[in-house]
């Protein structure tokens, strides 16, 4: 296991130094300081054994961490500790540089005293850990009896991640979906391989212990449920997405997923990521990006980038930025864009070409004229890949509307957004939140009688995935026609005003629906090495 | 340093007076006694700032411990969070003032009782990373009541507390109790604490490979796995690591846990994902291989494999390395994700490193093109390390993949032409190598390459050039210039240079002697008389005396046939390989090396292996209890069957001496030059050897010439096999062929007499002199003569067939019987026989026709030229589907195992190479049968063991029980 663990700042003092175990000595405190951190070359290997000693390292702008064994260690595990690690400090104190370790190493010893044992990680949930580390300190007091143990069984509870006892005057949930387009293309021109990387990230406020359920329009789910309502005439037609794999927050119940492919948890409270996707099939760029490098002599050269939308033209990509990278030894630039404005940004030896927005099936060209300074330097240019950002506001499925089966429907599916003019962009599953009815103590009263009503606006909305569980899940599943969400922020649990009534046509109670926006980077990697002239 | 504790004074605003700059800069005495003064402050905020300093020095590396007994006086406070510093202080420095730590014992024991939960657990978490002997003696009462503690978290606190205290005083533990307490926890209520209680029994074990400590049953299984469903991400890696060391009973449970071990693929934790990988590899061995699971297994394995590297990049080169040698055990997992492991711009040079190993074992024949693409773009790239593998990768792939060979060169052709130097190089380099693999197919390209003969100035970049110039001097033209060029600074080569230099102008001057003379007598003067390098001068002299006494003996040395490369000369070996992946996710996977090579004392020396595969009932008996039993047994004996005893009694005076002396080594090889000329001489004779044999020796005929010498010169253990073939040869008729290393089962009884009218047919295989020969005794039992012998095989999967006409030339009397020696050869009708080898057999008399059948050992079709090359073996090893391997036990076997090696030996199998890895002996064989069906052993001795375990490879699985069978008669006899 972990024998010990450093923190050093980039000249490779040390900040923290915390040893497990007795076969660590100091002396391993700067065998790394003088191996790694001063070493001459980039870092070939992020585990370096030293005299039998491995260590383990990541760095974070300019503080380095590593932890040092020498056991046959689970590498997998130090490595998604140190990162931990990393995120644990983050929650406590922000961002992770020498004046912050400096100012809360207090803090950080007894974080490092908690979270790893004798070299073994232990509960290193931040939501768990503000519970009883916290920087004031002399909590011991002024805990009660009840809520030491509280504290104790939720440290070491199967929900570790989420204390007991939260209350939201208004319950929300928050869902984003972002994906990257990861592309490789030859000099030619020529895909060599894509794929989609997809996080869906909340933010959940909600009370109590929610049970959350979350669904996709997972082509295994798709078939399998077509397979099912095709007796009843069920048209399978709506679009479904073979995902290659998928890997999820602790808090997803992961023999549920495996057996029944439903994604059910209860939520951490606050920020958190609650899966990654990758899906490779039938991935439609988005955008293409045709660069053309012309050298002219040792001292100039001509670019130009030509992008192309390559979506449909009801569709509008906003907030696009092309960012085409400079040769160090750039000294000036001139840029002509037809679109949008572009600068030559020195600090970052890059040209930034900001668009606003830009319509499907449409082009747009920059033309750079770089200045270069002769050097002597024979290292060549790197030729970093020319990159690119962009939002588009993703629109539900037409389908979704009219079924008023109880699929689990609207679903992500970003590649290749689709539309429906009109509705808000709320492609993105929504939740249902509500406190549980058995906590009594809520302070609001409860907003529905804990009957069931067959009347009631459904609990259990089909385009929610992400719902409360309660008694209510066999109510009959009425259908709104409405399906989508308000368009709001926030949402309220409060009373509802014709609650108890029917109303086909009222959007779900409590819908929130969130900021549907998709934010797609393209990494686009064309090797625009060979230059074309 | 020292500024840094200044700056973190003034930033945590400690009280007015402390922010004093200039109190840190006073000298080290007076800071320590300031510090004194403040820790025996009476106001407790002074004391805690005052502590905090304290901390802020000792992580700097000041030493504090001065103030020792300062600080111990500030630890009886309420404050949790003082208390916490104070510990720290106390396990930094107990250790350098054991005797004042005794003084902090009876707060601990205090907080031991603390109604607060937090702090019992702190109490107990401290007092075990205080490594004083006294204090380990207070704390047992303590740890004892933590470990039963009502509150889940102190006793998942004291689970881990045990291990420390067992890496202390581990014989206090084990009296103590403790480790039973700690088995107990596996059964709480709490996943942490059974999580903890695992690792912490998991590190104990370690240290004590022999102990039952981790009692793992299919019930304490069960609980593990429940656990696993509900506890903490680290508790899942810690429960899944454990998983791994288990050995299923068989399939069917194998099955059970890797269908609950699945669902932690999806885990975000790499971590989890990886060590589940583990768990999943090993099992899977154990699953039968037509079992639909066990491909629904592979298919999951791949995914998150893949999204393991889209993780950070650290753990992505974790990752990497680890996929590095699943790829290498299983190659059917990821051989259609070649495009994942493309090398994107913005990776780390680490990773990159990695995805070009892994791109190189995936390319195949369906995506070499893709491959060489990607390879050649790489080979542009900035990072000079990058771009020299890149370069060498192309030249691997034309190793590999044999159809690319030529893509491959012109690709490396292009990349001299940019005339990058270190490209050039790397590319000469790995030319040389396609030159070996593929002779005389690409030497066009050697004028290209000369071209860039001045521009080379790495050693091994003009150590190949120089090969290829003396490889190849015959076809270009001024190569005695090339080379003369390179001899003008001879000494300052490197060794590598000088000796390749050396060789070549050597084979220069064989092709060319006459132009070449005063050149060759340079190098080997230069060579000899001015080097002070040992290797250098030796090689040097060999050739001088071979060149002075023998020209053409020193050509066919020196411009033999080189035996050609292998496509992997990195591939990890077969045991480490296996041993590897029940380290998948450890250091030991990131290393490629067994956790021994770098792991000081005892721990991790454990050998760890893959279960046996399934269908071998008794291969997964543990070793504790197989080496229980029959050690005491004496070998069995060889028990003569009747009428055979003359056989037998020369068999005991005339086979080499298997047992007691094996002969050495280097004879071994000449016996088999000597006995295959001798052997296919006499097939040929005979007629009846399809197979041709001899030849596989390189220079054999040399070596033959040699040893064509009266058999009184041989060694005495060529004897037994030459005198037997010329017994053979004179002697066909008359029954018992001289005996010889081979093995040869007793006779039995084939046809009863009761079954055929009276005569009874008992008898056996045999091979000598590479014949193989069927001895039987025909006895008449009946009243009758018996005349007119006939013999004939059905049809035989083999294709085993009468030589010739049975020879027993007299009739046979009542009473009487004859032994009768029948050559067969292997050029008969073929048909698979079920079991493989049974032989259906219709002898003929002047009374009737009589059927019956038989079995032969398959050790009969094991021919004489069926040792590979090494290099040869391991290809094959690699290539050969890890489905085909079978692996099986022989038990009660107490051979050495260089006896063991002999004795197969003299039953043509042959022993490739040997590795010996803490006391446990592997022997790689090969052997080859009549048919060409060549079969690859890996035969595990480990002294002490009377049981073996022999692993199969061959291309047709279904012999590899009749060789297991063979191998288990070979060994015992």
């Amino acid at each position: 296991m972990i024998g010990g663990l450093f923190i050093y700042n980039h000249k490779g003092e040390v900040l923290i130094s915390r040893v497990y175990r007795d076969d660590i000595g100091r002396n391993a405190v700067d065998a790394f300081r003088v191996n790694v951190i001063h070493a001459r070359q980039q870092v070939r290997s992020p585990v370096t054994n030293i005299a039998r000693t491995s260590f383990f390292h990541v760095k974070r702008s300019n503080i380095w961490l590593a932890a040092v064994t020498k056991q046959n260690v689970n590498a997998t595990m130090v490595f998604e500790f140190l990162y931990k690690m990393c995120d644990v400090m983050a929650a406590y104190f922000g961002k992770i540089s020498e004046e912050n370790v400096k100012n809360n190493f207090v803090l950080i010893y007894e974080l490092l005293d908690e979270i790893l044992d004798f070299g073994y990680p232990q509960n290193s949930e931040t939501g768990a850990l503000k519970t009883f580390i916290t920087q004031q300190g002399i909590k011991s007091q002024h805990h009660t009896k009840e809520e030491q143990s509280q504290i104790t069984s939720q440290v070491t509870g199967q929900i570790g991640w989420r204390r007991e006892g939260i209350k939201y005057r208004r319950n929300e949930l928050f869902l984003d979906v972002l994906e990257s387009v990861n592309l490789l293309m030859s000099p030619q021109g020529q895909v060599l391989s894509a794929h989609v990387s997809g996080r869906v990230v909340m933010k959940s406020y909600l009370s109590g212990m929610p049970e959350c359920k979350f669904g996709m329009n997972d082509k295994i789910v798709i078939d399998k449920q077509s397979r099912a309502s095709s007796e009843d005439g069920g048209k399978s037609g709506k679009q479904s997405i073979a995902i290659d794999d998928c890997t999820f927050h602790q808090c997803v119940r992961l023999s549920k997923f495996d057996s029944e492919r439903s994604i059910s948890f209860i939520p951490p409270d606050g920020d958190y990521e609650l899966m990654r996707y990758r899906t490779t099939k039938d991935i439609i760029l988005p955008f293409r990006v045709i660069p053309l490098v012309r050298e002219v002599g040792r001292t100039k050269l001509e670019v130009k980038v030509v992008i192309k939308s390559n979506f449909k033209s009801s569709l509008l990509a906003q907030k696009i930025e092309v960012r085409i990278p400079t040769p160090l030894n750039t000294s000036g630039v001139q840029l002509i864009c037809m679109k949008g404005k572009a600068k030559y940004k020195a600090s970052e030896n890059a040209i930034v070409w900001k668009i606003k927005r830009m319509a499907g099936m449409k082009e747009s060209q920059v033309s750079a004229e770089i200045e270069l300074l002769p050097t002597n330097d024979k290292k060549k240019w790197t030729r970093p890949p020319i990159s690119m950002n962009f939002e588009t506001a993703i629109k539900p499925e037409p389908t979704a509307q009219t079924r008023p089966t109880t699929d689990l429907q609207p679903r992500t599916r970003t590649t290749q957004p689709r539309t429906r003019p009109h509705r808000p962009p709320a492609q993105n599953q929504t939740t249902q939140p509500r406190t549980r009815p058995t906590q009594t103590s809520s302070p609001e009263p409860e907003p529905h009688s804990p009957e069931p009503d067959p009347h009631r606006p459904p609990a259990q909305n089909q385009n929610h995935t992400a719902q409360n569980q309660t008694h209510t899940d066999l109510q009959p599943r009425t259908r709104t026609t409405q399906p989508r969400t308000r368009h709001t922020q926030t949402c309220s649990p409060e009373p509802e005003p014709h609650s108890p009534e029917s109303d086909p046509h009222r959007p779900p109670a409590q819908n929130q629906n969130h900021t549907a926006q998709n934010q797609t980077h393209t990494d686009l990697q064309p090797r625009t090495r060979t230059s074309s002239s | 340093m020292q500024e840094w504790a200044n700056q973190l004074c003034e930033n945590r605003q400690f009280g007015s007076k402390m922010t004093d700059s200039k109190y840190f800069t006073t000298t080290k005495k007076g800071e320590i006694f300031e510090l004194k003064a403040e820790l025996n402050s009476d106001k407790k905020e002074k004391k805690k700032e005052a502590v905090k300093k304290v901390i802020a020095s000792m992580t700097v590396g000041k030493d504090v411990s001065a103030l020792f007994p300062d600080v111990v006086n500030c630890m009886q406070t309420d404050n949790l969070e003082l208390k916490k510093l104070v510990y720290l202080y106390l396990m930094n420095y107990a250790k350098s003032q054991p005797d004042m730590a005794i003084m902090a014992v009876n707060t601990f024991v205090k907080d031991c009782e603390d109604p607060n939960p937090l702090i019992r657990a702190l109490a107990v978490r401290t007092m075990g990373c205080i490594r004083v002997d006294k204090i380990t003696e207070y704390l047992c009462e303590p740890l004892r009541k933590c470990l039963k503690d009502e509150d889940p978290y102190v006793r998942k606190t004291a689970a881990v507390c045990v291990a420390k205290l067992h890496d202390i005083n581990a014989q206090l533990v084990e009296d103590q109790g403790f480790l039973d307490t700690l088995k107990d926890l596996i059964s709480d209520s709490n996943p942490m604490v059974v999580a903890n209680a695992v690792a912490a029994l998991s590190e104990i074990a370690e240290s004590h490979p022999n102990s039952n400590l981790l009692d793992l049953n299919p019930q304490t299984i069960n609980k593990l796995l429940t656990a696993l469903n509900e506890c903490t991400e680290w508790g899942q890696i810690f429960i899944l690591d454990c998983l791994a060391n288990y050995t299923p009973r068989d399939d069917r449970e194998s099955q059970s846990i890797c269908e609950r071990v699945t669902p932690r693929l999806s885990h975000a934790n790499s971590a989890v994902v990886l060590s589940a990988v583990k768990v999943l590899m090993k099992f899977m061995e154990m699953l039968p291989k037509d079992l639909d699971y066990y491909g629904t297994l592979l298919k999951k394995l791949a995914p998150p494999l893949v999204t393991l590297l889209s993780a950070e990049p650290e753990l992505q080169y974790v990752a990497l390395r680890n996929i590095n040698l699943i790829v290498q055990r299983r190659p059917e997992i990821l051989k259609h994700e070649m495009k994942v492991f493309f090398v994107k711009y913005n990776d780390p040079i680490y990773v990159k490193l990695e995805k070009l190993d892994i791109m190189i074992r995936l390319a195949s024949q369906a995506n070499i093109a893709q491959v060489l693409a990607e390879l050649k773009e790489y080979a542009t790239e900035v990072d000079v390390d990058f771009v020299r593998k890149a370069v060498r990768a192309i030249g691997r792939c034309a190793i590999k993949v044999e159809q690319s060979a030529e893509r491959c060169v012109s690709t490396l052709l292009d990349l001299i032409q940019t005339k990058v130097n270190y490209v050039v190089q790397e590319a000469i380099v790995v030319i040389k190598d396609i030159f070996r693999k593929y002779p005389n197919k690409y030497e066009s390209v050697i004028a290209t390459l000369c071209e860039n003969l001045d521009s080379l100035d790495e050693p091994e970049a003009r150590a190949a050039m120089i090969w290829i110039v003396g490889e190849y001097a015959e076809r270009i033209d001024n190569a005695d210039e090339l080379l003369e060029s390179f001899l003008e600074g001879f000494h300052d080569e490197s060794t590598q240079v000088q000796l390749q230099l050396l060789t070549a102008i050597v084979k220069l001057f064989l092709k060319k002697p006459t132009e070449t003379q005063e050149l060759v007598q340079q190098v080997l003067s230069l060579a000899t008389q001015d080097s002070d390098n040992p290797d250098l001068r030796d090689r040097g002299y060999i050739y001088w005396r071979l060149l002075s006494t023998d020209p053409v003996a020193a050509k066919e040395v020196v411009l033999a046939e080189k035996p050609l490369i292998s496509e992997e000369t990195d591939l990890i070996e077969p045991t480490l390989l296996e041993e590897l992946i029940c380290h998948i996710g450890t250091l030991a996977s990131v290393y490629h090396k067994p956790p021994s090579a770098f792991v000081e004392g005892s721990r991790g020396v454990q050998h760890k292996r893959l279960p046996g595969s399934a269908g071998s009932g008794d291969s997964v008996d543990s070793p504790d209890t197989a080496s229980a039993a029959g050690v005491s047994e004496a070998p069995p004996a060889v028990i003569p069957s009747q009428g055979d005893l003359l056989g037998d009694l020369l068999n005991l005076d005339l086979t080499p001496p298997t047992a007691t002396g094996p002969p050495p080594a280097p004879s071994s090889g000449l016996q088999m030059g000597a006995m295959d000329l001798l052997g296919g001489g006499l097939d040929s004779l005979m007629g009846d050897e399809s197979e041709p044999l001899g030849g596989d020796l390189g220079g054999s005929p040399a070596l033959g010439a040699g040893f064509g010498a009266p058999p009184a010169a041989m060694p005495a253990s060529f004897n037994a096999p030459v005198s037997g073939g010329l017994d053979d040869l004179f002697d066909l008729g008359g029954g018992v062929g001289m005996p010889m290393g081979s093995y040869s089962p007793p006779k039995t009884v084939w046809l009863p007499a009761m079954k055929a009218k009276g005569l009874e047919i008992s008898g056996t295989f045999a091979r000598r002199a590479g014949v193989i020969q069927m001895e039987m005794t025909l006895t008449n039992k009946a009243m009758s003569v018996m005349t007119d012998f006939a013999i004939q095989f059905n049809r035989n999967s083999f294709g085993l067939a009468p030589a010739g006409p049975l020879q027993i030339l007299t009739p046979l009397s009542p009473n009487q019987s004859i032994e009768a020696a029948l050559p067969l050869s292997t050029v008969g009708p073929v048909m698979k026989m079920e079991p493989l080898t049974n032989l259906q057999v219709a002898v003929k008399n002047n009374i009737d026709v009589f059927y019956f059948s038989c079995q032969y050992p398959i050790s009969m079709l094991f021919v004489e030229d069926g040792k590979m090359e090494r290099q040869v073996f391991l290809a094959t090893w690699k290539d050969i589907p890890n489905d085909n391997e079978s692996q099986f036990q022989i038990k009660d076997c107490h051979l050495n195992s260089d006896a063991a090696s002999n004795k197969l030996q003299g039953s043509n199998v042959f022993t490739i190479a040997k590795r010996t890895v803490e006391g446990q002996d592997m022997l790689y064989q090969s052997m080859k049968l009549t048919n060409g069906i060549w079969v690859l052993a890996e035969l595990r001795v480990q002294t002490g063991n009377p049981n073996y375990t022999v692993s199969l490879k061959c291309r047709a699985p279904e012999v590899s029980q009749c060789v297991f069978q063979s191998y288990e008669a070979m060994l015992k006899n």
